[in-house]
């Protein structure tokens, strides 16, 4: 086993893509907004096709295309004009500019040449149109695309957000969930009746309906309105247990406007599900409505239906870090060992994470691995010999090498139709995670069989 | 809302007919126009990838590598190094004092690990900011491990997707020469140009080999450093995607005096026609006998076959988004055969006379294109309602979004579209979207229909 006191130097076959990478999917789920990479044109086309092969959807994203020249003299005159033509074409409402390791090394002040920009576009006319502009650092040579899409969210929130009279709004801060997701969080927030504002909404913008006519911008995202008025919320639920200890969008809403921050785990699984659902009582002032406790009970049935196919398996998680708690916390509950859970991220927080989702559920807690590449992961799966592997396609050589099932989830799913619409969260999510365990140890067990059962 | 059509992009945008042609290329992209185009290491990157047995290392942070991890079809026959991605993934500190050491020893290692024939380094937008000497380490690296080490100078920002050919020859030209060239015979030929895309190059060596031809080295599908040091022992270099590989064939041409042939393996026409030019190189009548029976026997089989595509296609229309100019080309050809329409041509790189041939091929009305965007395309494809969009990833849900078949043809393509049989798969790709029930279902249709 590898000695983790000298890890490699190099990296082969990353668990982790860059930080504007992040930024823009964050951005994209917000009404009327595009991302604008302030960097050179390559950054802009990589990760739209990086996204476009998952999401199946359009994903434009707008460069200041910067050359030779603009690295020596600086980027703001590209800037400017980038974000006046993305303006006049796009009919932008928001530009979400996120910057690039060029921008950031030759140390363009991004704020500062906004400002300029909304100086000289008040100058002239029509200043009245002038989109939202948010801006973010994002230099990929610190963090991962996830702390891309946290610090894209908070700067939306530090600079869009307004106080003012209370609402009955309650923020929702999901993290990076898929389309499905989404839709499944707001169809929880209604049948609670509860009025949320959920940032990002990729729901329909990168899991939109079939078109006449090409939207510039596609319909949905969180509206303006919303997130101007985040600071105005009676709480704020926040995902993601390795964000906790960070400053984040809902802290800053708690410190800044006196909105109650209330952190949670991903809702994956049971018992993250539950705490999800109990805040939410509290917050509606109601019980968990019929149809929800029915899934919840649903769910428990199969997990009792299913037990014996999964207990002891061993399982290899990987992906993004709070995505990999999620799941390391059902896996435990079904009565799979997880013995590895890796992630290309670097938090800081993910084994505390780990251990607190996993409590009093497994006698021995897995290895837990932050900054890995898959080859670090392949060297400790020869070790580990999983029964089967969860996490997203890029784990698929991996799997096939080792000959375990992969189960998909997450981004990117590059092999496989529909990762947009994977769901993950909730009661509904775990039953339809589970389905999918069981039936690739089933599949794996028949293929593997040389008698050939047709009744499992 | 303003007209989609930027002032500044009116001059890369033409309308057959309407006015004398003179196409605006070679442009620095419009800022905040969402250019469907790459980068310089982007270029060098699809150049070298499918060399299978050399060490790919990206020196930078980790979205170069990240993006570009086993996402093109280049098969290998032999070794597959090239499928993996490798990265310094330099970190902030790396930036502050420099990546050099962090280079060395992710080299070292990495060779050690994987004894790679020779690796090759690219060089991304920061090292190029933060002036790490690239060459430098490559010496000493290549001096300890005994194997080429290969700098390739592809800062993303300085420049577009050609100047990363350029780099990318640069590279490999530093490896011609260096091989025995003893036994190769004088029939024998070097495919440029080529990156066995679903095992293209496969079915073109078959070609040469059943005329005569020894082919030295594929440059680069399938590709071994070892073939390319001994490349100079060729007698001839046929160069295909003339952006890509056409600069290496120059160097060659200057330096060891090998002619140079452009070639096209993509349709019927571009295809036959490309393997009697090169009978005709070599002035061996039995060679060229060979080549007509060779093209007679594939088009036997072809013609038959393409007749039922033919009767099903005829009066469809296509729109074609592509990199280089140079494939746009032979899809004219192709879709002509298929009894289709071209309405809309376009690339990313082309140059002034790219885009003047592809004007005298295409047909009065067709709208010509150099470096368009999501929203132009989009338009254009609305106004010449057409049933088939030609491009990449990045294309594909333009198309598909709006209700319009697309075919892939990209590097990601999983679906052999060269040589008499790529025409026939080609046909049925075509058809297959074409022809799908779906469209009558989409709202572009469905309104048209009420």
């Amino acid at each position: 086993m590898k000695d983790h006191n000298a890890p490699y130097t190099s990296t082969t076959n990353a668990c982790k893509l860059c930080k504007p990478l992040g930024a823009c999917l964050a951005f994209r789920g917000i009404e009327g907004a595009i991302p604008f990479l302030h960097g050179s044109q390559g950054c802009a086309t990589y990760m739209r096709r990086y996204i476009i092969s998952h999401f199946r959807e359009p994903m434009d994203i707008a460069s200041s295309s910067l050359g030779e020249k603009q690295a020596v003299y600086g980027g703001g005159p590209n800037l400017k004009q980038g974000l006046k033509n993305v303006q006049s074409k796009y009919g932008a409402r928001l530009i979400g500019v996120a910057t690039t390791c060029l921008t950031e090394t030759i140390g363009d002040d991004v704020p500062l040449l906004v400002r300029e920009f909304r100086r000289e576009m008040a100058g002239g006319n029509g200043h009245e149109d002038l989109p939202a502009l948010v801006t973010v650092s994002t230099p990929s040579f610190s963090g991962t695309h996830m702390e891309g899409f946290q610090a894209a969210i908070k700067s939306v929130v530090e600079q869009m957000a307004a106080g003012g009279p209370a609402t009955e709004a309650v923020n929702l801060l999901p993290g990076f969930v898929s389309p499905a997701d989404i839709r499944y969080l707001k169809e929880v927030l209604a049948d609670f009746d509860l009025t949320g504002i959920i940032l990002p909404d990729i729901s329909e913008t990168l899991d939109g309906p079939a078109q006449d006519d090409y939207e510039k911008i596609p319909a949905g995202g969180t509206p303006l309105k919303d997130i101007r008025a985040m600071g105005r919320a009676r709480a704020t639920i926040e995902l993601g247990r390795t964000l906790f200890p960070q400053e984040t969008a809902g802290r800053f809403l708690e410190n800044r406007f006196g909105v109650p921050w209330r952190p949670l785990g991903v809702p994956i699984g049971l018992r993250e599900t539950d705490r999800f659902f109990q805040v939410l009582e509290e917050l509606a002032g109601c019980a968990t409505p019929p149809r929800h406790d029915l899934e919840r009970g649903r769910l428990l049935d199969a997990m009792v239906d299913g037990h014996k196919y999964v207990f002891g398996k061993k399982a290899v998680v990987y992906g993004e870090e709070d995505l990999v708690v999620g799941l390391t916390a059902f896996l435990s509950e079904i009565g799979v060992r997880p013995v590895l859970c890796a992630s290309g991220g670097h938090s800081g927080n993910f084994g505390e994470a780990i251990a607190a989702v996993t409590q009093d559920l497994l006698a021995e807690p897995p290895l837990v691995r932050e900054g890995m590449d898959f080859y670090e992961i392949a060297e400790e799966v020869e070790a580990l010999a999983p029964d089967l592997l969860i996490g997203h396609s890029k784990g698929y050589h991996l799997a096939r090498k080792w000959g375990a099932p992969l189960i998909r989830v997450g981004f990117p799913i590059h092999d496989r139709f529909g990762g947009q619409r994977i769901l993950h969260l909730g009661y509904r999510g775990a039953q339809s995670i589970l389905d999918r365990i069981i039936n690739a140890i089933l599949e794996k067990k028949q293929q593997d069989s040389p008698v050939g059962y047709g009744y499992l | 809302m303003e007209p989609v059509i930027f002032e500044e992009r009116q001059t890369q945008i033409h309308r057959k007919g309407t006015q004398p042609f003179d196409l605006a290329c070679n442009k620095d992209s419009l800022a905040g126009a969402v250019s469907q185009r790459a980068c310089v290491f982007c270029g060098s990157r699809v150049v070298l990838y499918p060399i299978a047995d050399a060490l790919h290392l990206v020196h930078g942070p980790i979205g170069c590598a990240a993006y570009t991890w086993d996402i093109r079809g280049a098969l290998s026959s032999g070794p597959e190094l090239h499928r993996l991605s490798f990265s310094t993934d330099l970190q902030e500190r790396d930036v502050i004092f420099g990546g050099e050491k962090k280079l060395y020893r992710a080299l070292m290692e990495l060779i050690e690990r994987h004894s790679p024939k020779a690796a090759f380094v690219y060089s991304t937008c920061i090292v190029g900011l933060i002036g790490d000497d690239l060459e430098g380490v490559c010496k000493k690296v290549s001096k300890k491990k005994g194997i080429p080490v290969l700098p390739v100078q592809s800062e993303g920002f300085k420049g577009n997707k050609r100047a990363g050919y350029h780099a990318a020859c640069q590279a490999m030209f530093r490896l011609v020469g260096a091989g025995d060239t003893t036994g190769i015979s004088k029939k024998s030929l070097n495919i440029l140009g080529d990156f066995n895309l679903a095992g293209e190059i496969w079915i073109i060596r078959e070609y040469f080999k059943r005329m005569g031809i020894e082919v030295v080295a594929n440059i680069t599908g399938d590709g071994r450093v070892d073939d390319l040091r001994r490349a100079h022992g060729a007698a001839l270099n046929v160069v295909q995607c003339s952006g890509a590989t056409m600069d290496l064939a120059l160097m060659m041409e200057e330096v060891y005096g090998i002619p140079h042939l452009r070639v096209s393996y993509f349709g019927v026409e571009g295809m036959a026609e490309s393997l009697y030019s090169v009978a005709r190189f070599f002035d061996d009548p039995e060679m060229m006998a060979r080549t007509r029976e060779l093209v007679r026997e594939e088009l036997a089989e072809l013609y038959p076959r393409l007749q039922e595509f033919r009767r099903a296609l005829t009066g469809k229309k296509a729109a074609i988004y592509v990199g280089g100019a140079f494939k746009a080309f032979s899809l004219v050809k192709a879709f002509r055969l298929l009894g289709m329409e071209v309405v809309l041509v376009g690339s990313q790189t082309g140059t002034p006379a790219d885009y003047q041939e592809l004007h005298d091929i295409t047909d009065e009305g067709t709208i010509i294109v150099d470096d368009s965007n999501p929203l132009e395309l989009s338009s254009f494809l609305k106004e010449k309602d057409v049933d088939i969009f030609v491009g990449g990833v990045k294309e594909r849900p333009i198309a598909y979004k709006l209700g319009v078949g697309f075919c892939d043809h990209n590097h990601e393509r999983k679906e052999a579209l060269e040589g008499f049989v790529g025409m026939l798969n080609f046909a049925q790709e075509v058809y297959n979207t074409v022809m799908s029930p779906v469209w009558q279902f989409v709202p572009r249709k469905v309104r048209k229909a009420a």
